[in-house]
C-alpha cells in the first residue's frame, strides 16, 4: 500500500511540476496574473507530492518491505535502522528521489525567498525550476521507478554495498546533492533574466546568495566524500581524479568562478553575458555530474549499451535542457551590453583572470576526464589518465590563481589605485616566503621543488586577508558580514593549499609484515603489532588487530585496524585505524594474514591532512556568512518598490 | 628489510586470489633487497593501472593478475631493467591503457596541449577585454565610491 501510494504521489507531483512550469513560464509571457499566481500553489503542492513520496520509500525501507524491488535489492534486514534509511540513496533510483526531493526545498525556498521580487520574475525562477523538476520525475517514473514490486517478495534483500555502510557514506550524497540542486536555483535565476530579456545589478544581487549557498554545501559534500574515501577505502588517499570525484569538482569549480563573477556583475554591471553563461554551464556540469555518475557512463560507454532506454533519455534530457538554455543565452546575450570601465589593477581585472583561471582549470579537469571517452570513440586506443595528467595541468592554472588572490583582494573596483596597499603586500609577501621555508625546511625536512612555493602561496593568502580586517578592527570601523565571510573563505582557501602541499610532500607510508611482538618504524614512529582478535558487528564479523603506537618513545596510541566480512554479500572490507597526533594522522590499515601469526600491515603518517577537511569546512562557512550581510535582506525588501535603479551602497572607502 | 621468500609470495598471490571479489585494498610488504628499488618500484606500480579494476593502481588492487604484474615488475627491476624499459615492456604488451599519466605522443598530444592552449587563449582574451574597459575607464571620469566584497 505505501509504495503505491509513493508512486501516486510521484505521478501527482510530476503533474503539478509541470503546471508550475506552465504557469511560470506562459503566465509572465502573455502577462496573465492569474497564471502567475497559481505557481507559488503549485509549488507547494509539488513539494507536498515529493515528501511524501520520499516519505514513503524511506518508509518501505524502514518496514523492510521486500516486495519494493527496489528495497530488496539495497536493504537487508539485518541492516541496522541508520543504514536502512542511509539505503535510500544507495543507487541510482532512490538517489533520484532523493534529488527532486531536495529540488522540491530549493525551490520551496526560492518561492518563499522570492516573495518580494517582482511577481513575473518570481514566477518565471519557479517556472524554470518547475521544468527541471518535471524532467526528473518524468525520467524518475519512465525508466527508474523505485516503488516497482516483485512477485514473489524475496524473503530477505541483497543489502548495501559494506563500503557505503558508514556515517560519511550515508551524508556525503545528501549534502553533495544539495549544493548539485542549490546550483539549479542560480540555473533557474539566469534562465528567468534570459526570459525577461532585462539583467542588471538588482538580479545579480538576487542571484548571489542562492549561488553561494549551493557552492557551500558543494564544497562540504565534496569534503565529506573524500574523507569517506581516506578512513574506508584503506589506502589512505583521499583524491584520485577519480571520474566520480571529478564529476562533483567540476561544477565546483564553475560555481566558483560564478560567485566572483557575480561579484562584478552587482558592483559594476559588468560581465553580464558571461555571468548567465556561467550559471548555465554550473547547472549543466551538475546535471552532466549527477546522471553520468550513475548511469555509470563514465566509467565505461557500455553501460549506456546496458540501459538504453535510460542512456537516450539522459542524453535527450541534456541536450534539451542545455540546449535550449544555451539557445535562449545566444539569443539574449548580445542584447547585454555595458559601458563601464576599469583599469587595469582595478579588481575587475584580477576578478576577470579569477574567472578565466577557474574555468580553464574546469576544462582540463574535463578534458582529463573525458579523454578516456573521447579517445575510443574516435578510435584512437584506450588511454588512461591518472594523477600524473591531473596534477601538473591543474596546477598550471592554479598556481597563477592562489598568487593573484593576495593581490587582488586589495585591489578597488574601477581604478587601480594598488600603490596604497604595495608595504603590507611586500611585508606579507616577505613573511610567507620565510614561514613557507621554515616549514619545509626547517619542521619537516626537505620536500620536493613546489612545497615551499606552496605553503608560503598559502600562508601568504592568509596574511593578506588578515590586512584589512585587521586595519578595520584598528580603527574601529564594522566590517560587514559579505567582507567577513569572504575573509574567512579566503583564510580556508590558504589554509587548504598549506595541507595539501604538506601531505603531498611529506607523507611517509610503508607497507609491512609483521609477527606478533615485532615493531616496524616509519620515521620517529614505531608500530608494534600486538597481534589479532576477532570482532562481530551488527552485519559482519572479522579480526582487529591491535597496534601500539610511540614516537621516540613517547605514547601515540593503542589502534585498532580491522579487516570484515558482510555475511550478506561476503565482501571484505579494510576498517583502518586512524589517529590524530599533534598535527598529524598516523593510520594503519590491515592487510592479508601471510601465516604463521604474521600479518601484512599499511602504515601511513599524514601531516595535516585533516586541515584539508576542516579547510574545506571553513570556506563553506565562509559563504554562509557572507550570505548573511544585511544588505542581502534589506534591499530585497525595498525591491519591488524601487524600479530596477542601480543601487549602489555607499558607505566607507575600501 | 630483508628479502622476501619465494614462498611469501606465492601466499600472498594465493590470498590475492582469494580475495578475488573484495574490495579492501591490497597491501604488499616490501619485496625489494634496497630502498633504492623499494621506491623505485613503489613508483612503478601506482603509475600502472590494474587492468581488471575501475580506477585503481597496480599498487592498491587486491585482484590476481595484479600480483602478478607486480611480481613481473619486481623481477625485472632485480634483473636490472631500467624504468624506461619496464615502461616500454608494459606498454607494448599491454598498450597505452596501462599507464596513469598518458603519454606524449601523437594521439594523446590534444589531452597534453589542451590546458596550455586554453589558458593561453583566455589570458589573451582577459587581456583584450581590460584594454576595451581601460579605454572606457580614462574616458568616463566620474568616481563611484564602490564598496568591498
Amino acid at each position: 500500500m505505501i509504495p503505491e501510494l509513493g508512486q501516486f504521489a510521484l505521478i501527482l507531483g510530476m503533474l503539478l511540476a509541470g503546471l508550475q512550469a506552465f504557469f511560470g513560464i506562459v503566465g509572465p509571457a502573455l502577462q496573465r496574473d492569474r497564471w502567475m499566481a497559481a505557481v507559488t500553489p503549485a509549488v507547494s503542492g509539488q513539494f507536498v507530492m515529493v515528501a511524501t513520496s520520499m516519505g514513503c520509500l524511506v518508509a518501505s525501507f524502514v518496514a523492510n518491505d521486500f516486495s519494493v524491488a527496489y528495497v530488496a535489492e539495497n536493504s537487508n534486514s539485518s541492516l541496522p535502522l541508520f543504514y536502512r534509511v542511509a539505503a535510500v540513496w544507495g543507487s541510482h533510483s532512490g538517489s533520484l528521489i532523493l534529488w527532486i526531493f531536495l529540488l522540491a526545498c530549493w525551490t520551496l525556498a526560492a518561492a518563499v525567498g522570492t516573495q518580494r521580487l517582482p511577481k513575473a520574475f518570481a514566477a518565471r525562477v519557479l517556472g524554470v525550476l518547475g521544468l527541471i523538476s518535471f524532467g526528473f520525475l518524468l525520467y524518475t517514473l519512465a525508466t527508474s521507478n523505485p516503488f516497482l514490486r516483485l512477485d514473489p517478495p524475496w524473503p530477505d534483500g541483497e543489502s548495501l554495498n559494506p563500503i557505503l555502510q558508514d556515517p560519511g557514506l550515508a551524508g556525503h550524497p545528501p549534502v553533495l546533492y544539495t549544493g548539485y540542486v542549490g546550483l539549479a536555483v542560480a540555473f533557474a535565476f539566469a534562465g528567468a533574466a534570459m526570459l525577461e530579456g532585462r539583467l542588471d545589478k538588482d538580479w545579480a544581487r538576487w542571484t548571489r546568495p542562492w549561488t553561494t549557498a549551493a557552492w557551500a554545501f558543494l564544497s562540504c559534500g565534496i569534503a565529506l566524500g573524500s574523507w569517506w574515501a581516506y578512513y574506508t577505502l584503506g589506502w589512505g588517499g583521499f583524491w584520485f581524479w577519480d571520474p566520480v570525484e571529478n564529476a562533483s569538482f567540476m561544477p565546483w569549480l564553475m560555481a566558483t568562478a560564478l560567485i566572483h563573477s557575480l561579484a562584478v556583475t552587482e558592483k559594476r554591471g559588468l560581465f553580464k553575458s558571461w555571468t548567465l553563461l556561467l550559471a548555465v554551464l554550473a547547472f549543466s556540469l551538475s546535471l552532466v555530474g549527477t546522471f553520468l555518475v550513475r548511469s555509470g557512463v563514465l566509467v565505461s560507454v557500455h553501460s549506456f549499451a546496458a540501459s538504453p532506454t535510460r542512456g537516450t533519455f539522459i542524453l535527450a534530457f541534456l541536450i534539451v535542457m542545455i540546449g535550449s538554455a544555451l539557445a535562449l543565452y545566444a539569443w539574449r546575450a548580445p542584447l547585454l551590453k555595458s559601458d563601464a570601465g576599469f583599469e587595469l589593477t582595478a579588481r575587475e581585472s584580477f576578478l576577470l583572470f579569477n574567472n578565466i583561471l577557474l574555468v580553464t582549470a574546469c576544462a582540463t579537469v574535463f578534458a582529463g576526464t573525458m579523454a578516456p571517452l573521447i579517445s575510443s570513440a574516435l578510435n584512437l586506443g584506450k588511454l588512461s589518465v591518472g594523477p600524473p595528467y591531473f596534477n601538473p595541468t591543474f596546477l598550471l592554472s592554479m598556481l597563477p590563481l592562489l598568487a593573484l588572490l593576495p593581490i587582488g583582494i586589495h585591489a578597488r573596483w574601477k581604478r587601480g589605485n594598488l600603490s596604497e596597499r604595495t608595504r603590507p603586500l611586500i611585508l606579507t609577501v616577505i613573511a610567507a616566503a620565510v614561514i613557507g621555508c621554515a616549514i619545509v625546511f626547517g619542521l619537516f625536512t626537505g620536500g620536493r621543488v613546489l612545497s615551499p612555493v606552496g605553503v608560503a602561496l598559502g600562508v601568504w593568502i592568509i596574511l593578506s586577508s588578515l590586512i584589512d580586517p585587521l586595519d578595520r578592527l584598528r580603527r574601529h570601523i564594522t566590517i560587514p558580514r559579505a567582507v567577513l565571510g569572504m575573509t574567512l573563505a579566503h583564510i580556508g582557501l590558504g589554509m587548504f593549499v598549506i595541507s595539501i602541499t604538506s601531505v603531498e610532500a611529506f607523507t611517509a607510508e610503508r607497507d609491512v609484515a609483521l609477527a606478533q611482538g615485532e615493531t616496524a618504524q616509519l620515521g620517529a614512529y614505531d608500530f608494534r603489532f600486538e597481534g589479532v582478535q576477532p570482532v562481530e558487528g551488527p552485519n559482519y564479523s572479522g579480526v582487529g588487530g591491535t597496534v601500539i603506537v610511540t614516537r621516540n618513545g613517547a605514547p601515540v596510541g593503542v589502534m585498532h585496524p580491522e579487516k570484515r566480512e558482510y555475511w550478506v554479500q561476503h565482501t571484505v572490507t579494510t576498517a583502518s585505524s586512524i589517529k590524530m597526533y599533534r598535527t598529524s594522522n598516523v593510520l594503519v590499515a590491515l592487510g592479508q594474514d601471510l601465516g604463521d601469526g604474521r600479518w601484512s600491515l599499511r602504515l601511513q603518517v599524514r601531516p595535516l591532512v585533516s586541515f584539508i577537511w576542516l579547510a574545506a569546512f571553513i570556506m563553506a562557512a565562509g559563504g554562509m556568512l557572507g550570505i548573511s550581510d544585511r544588505r542581502y535582506r534589506l534591499q530585497r525588501a525595498e525591491a519591488p518598490a524601487i524600479a530596477p535603479v542601480a543601487a549602489i551602497t555607499r558607505s566607507e572607502p575600501g | 628489510m630483508p628479502l622476501r621468500t619465494a614462498s611469501l609470495f606465492m601466499a600472498a598471490i594465493m590470498a590475492a586470489l582469494l580475495l578475488g571479489t573484495s574490495v579492501a585494498y591490497a597491501i604488499a610488504p616490501e619485496q625489494m633487497p634496497t630502498p633504492q628499488l623499494e621506491t623505485r618500484y613503489l613508483a612503478l606500480i601506482q603509475g600502472f593501472r590494474c587492468m581488471q579494476c575501475q580506477d585503481e593502481s597496480l599498487a592498491d588492487s587486491p585482484v590476481n593478475l595484479a600480483a602478478d604484474m607486480r611480481r613481473q615488475i619486481r623481477d625485472m627491476l632485480l634483473a636490472g631493467k631500467t624504468d624506461q624499459q619496464i615502461r616500454d615492456f608494459m606498454v607494448s604488451r599491454y598498450g597505452y591503457f596501462i599507464l596513469f599519466k598518458p603519454p606524449f605522443v601523437l594521439k594523446t598530444a590534444w589531452l597534453w596541449l589542451t590546458p596550455g592552449v586554453l589558458l593561453l587563449v583566455g589570458v589573451l582574451v582577459a587581456l583584450r577585454v581590460i584594454r576595451q574597459r581601460a579605454a572606457l575607464a580614462a574616458t568616463d571620469l566620474e568616481d563611484n565610491d564602490l564598496t568591498d566584497a
